[in-house]
């Protein structure tokens, strides 16, 4: 049972946020976003280039501090707490690029993200090796030399191994080839099965094979929040926000 | 992966083999070069002087290439840390001298009183290094051409705040009566101190790389230089461990400033500035941000720098110069450095 759980009804947001404003230099990326996701399965962020889903998700980290607004994690508001501190809450994140660390082995990037190394941890791990197997097959070699699937299945695995309430994935399937693509897509539901996901994606068929919910971000506001499979059947807002 | 691109991998790894064999050949061709003017006794007397002024350069460079290297700090208070620690244990051993202790002839007890003073030195330097990044440091992050000046504002502070607290003469360092001594071993005139300075230089080296490569610490220190981002969102103060790291270069250049004061038995308020010079050209020569370079970086330094003294006496410092320019030229990121 995940520890995030005590205390919050299956329906209460593990997270929301409300009329975040974020401005990075002198743009304003961020208008007024106001969304909430429940505990259990994966929430997708979708939108255009430029729509602000990678900032969304950096804001919510504490990577851009908003500028004005406010965000609730399990119950804490943490739109002015540090970066670090949000992720000793519970938050995990898998950055669109760099994921992982190249001059460190796959073993050292797994062992900087257990912050703690007792048993329940190197059980995690077990599980998260059974999940990605090639990662164990490369454990001593540089991330660096990986294939880029590779990289992005260490990037995604090394936060998994916590037990974090949330984690935010940000493009995975970004720069991979198709078959790669089908690999994280069935790791992703497996995944969202044992942790709350909030997913930016652009691949739309890897959207729904994940998630459910939907939120579409565009020039810095939610314009639909929905089903992810109402949204399918919407040409024209298909067609409108994501180009599709 | 396909079998043609592993073959591929394969055949690139046994090319990198082979070339890292030659530069190491030829390293040691260099290395031996010597003996073509110098007689062999002399070629090793002078090399054990070399490794030991190699080793007491490289404690300092080592604390610069940390601070330089995996915090992107150019920091030029590095030379005053290097002098508050010849100071500091100027003083420790001036205080063991006051107790009459310090003309023991026992080597064990002389190591025990040169461990004291490096101690004092380094705790001394880890904290000068602590305020120094919390109080400056971390205001110009990202911002080299203000840690120039901020910094060498602060050499300039603590040099004077130096000068107030032990003033402006040179000081004679009283040196552990057993290190004033030294052995003949196959007609080599060996000095005990170099020996010790040798032998911490390696200790210090083999420290760093386990304290980097095999602990915990040392995986989050690699990660940081490499990507703050992640460190921080996998839940590590990334502040703290780079005050950590300034603190660990500070303690080193002080532990240098100590070695330096005994082996020269004087101290004076410019002479970090002598050996600022040294150590930032093994930065340069050994690549930054490696511990690795800086060690064979030192070695190169201390032992060109006794060959060329001993052959042409006027070119012994510029000597290092034309070595840091041909090592620039043919790889700029130097010897061991990354991209």
């Amino acid at each position: 049972m995940p520890t995030w759980a005590g205390g919050l009804r299956m329906n209460d947001p593990i997270l929301f946020l409300e009329n975040v404003h974020t401005h990075i230099g002198q743009h304003h990326i961020l208008q007024g976003v106001s969304l909430g996701v429940t505990p259990g399965g994966a929430t997708i962020l979708l939108g255009r280039n430029g729509a602000g889903k990678s900032t969304t998700l950096k804001t919510i980290m504490g990577l851009h501090p908003p500028s004005s607004g406010r965000i609730c994690f399990l119950g804490k508001d943490i739109h002015t707490t540090k970066t670090h501190k949000i992720a000793r809450l519970g938050m995990g994140f898998v950055p669109e690029d760099k994921a992982v660390l190249f001059n460190l082995t796959v073993e050292e990037n797994f062992r900087l993200s257990m912050i703690e190394e007792n048993e329940k941890i190197h059980k995690n791990l077990e599980e998260v090796l059974l999940l990605f197997p090639a990662l164990k097959t490369f454990w001593k070699r540089k991330a660096g030399l990986l294939s880029g699937g590779q990289r992005q299945m260490l990037a995604i695995a090394r936060v998994f191994v916590c037990d974090h309430a949330l984690l935010l994935i940000d493009e995975p399937s970004k720069g991979l080839a198709p078959i790669v693509v089908n690999q994280l897509g069935e790791a992703l539901v497996r995944i969202k099965d044992k942790t709350k996901v909030i997913l930016v994606e652009q691949n739309f068929n890897l959207a729904c094979q994940v998630g459910a919910d939907c939120f579409i971000l565009d020039d810095g506001r939610v314009v639909f929040h929905g089903l992810i499979r109402d949204l399918a059947k919407d040409r024209a807002m298909m067609k409108n926000y994501l180009g599709i | 992966m396909t079998s043609q691109a592993i073959d591929l991998k394969t055949n690139r790894f046994k090319t990198n083999r082979v070339k890292t064999g030659i530069n190491w050949l030829m390293g040691i061709g260099l290395f031996m070069l010597p003996l073509i003017w110098i007689d062999p006794i002399t070629y090793l007397t002078l090399t054990v002087a070399g490794l030991s002024l190699g080793m007491l350069i490289f404690l300092i460079a080592s604390g610069l290439t940390l601070i330089f290297g995996l915090m992107d700090v150019l920091n030029l208070a590095h030379a005053a840390f290097f002098t508050f620690g010849a100071y500091t244990g100027y003083s420790v051993l001036n205080l063991i001298a006051s107790f009459g202790w310090i003309e023991t002839a026992s080597l064990g007890g002389s190591a025990f009183f040169l461990m004291v003073a490096l101690g004092t030195a380094g705790c001394v330097g880890a904290i000068l290094g602590i305020i120094t990044e919390r109080l400056v440091i971390q205001r110009v992050y990202g911002d080299h051409l203000m840690q120039l000046l901020v910094t060498v504002g602060v050499s300039f502070v603590m040099v004077e705040i130096l000068k107030i607290i032990w003033g402006v003469n040179d000081e004679v360092v009283p040196v552990p009566l057993a290190f004033q001594d030294s052995f003949i071993i196959y007609g080599v005139f060996v000095e005990y101190f170099r020996v010790v300075a040798i032998l911490l230089g390696v200790c210090v080296f083999a420290g760093l790389q386990f304290v980097l490569k095999k602990t915990k610490i040392g995986i989050i220190v690699r990660a940081g230089v490499e990507n703050r981002e992640i460190v921080e969102t996998t839940g590590y103060n990334i502040n703290r461990i780079f005050t950590l790291v300034f603190a660990a270069g500070a303690a080193l250049a002080a532990v240098g400033g100590t070695m330096m004061a005994v082996f020269n038995q004087a101290v004076n308020p410019g002479m970090g500035d002598q050996f600022l010079i040294f150590a930032l050209i093994v930065v340069i020569i050994g690549g930054m941000g490696s511990v690795t370079g800086s060690f064979i970086g030192a070695i190169i330094v201390g032992l060109s720098f006794n060959y060329i003294a001993y052959l042409v006496p006027k070119m012994a410092l510029g000597v290092n110069f034309m070595i840091m320019a041909i090592i620039l030229l043919i790889r700029p990121k130097g010897l061991f450095g990354k991209e």
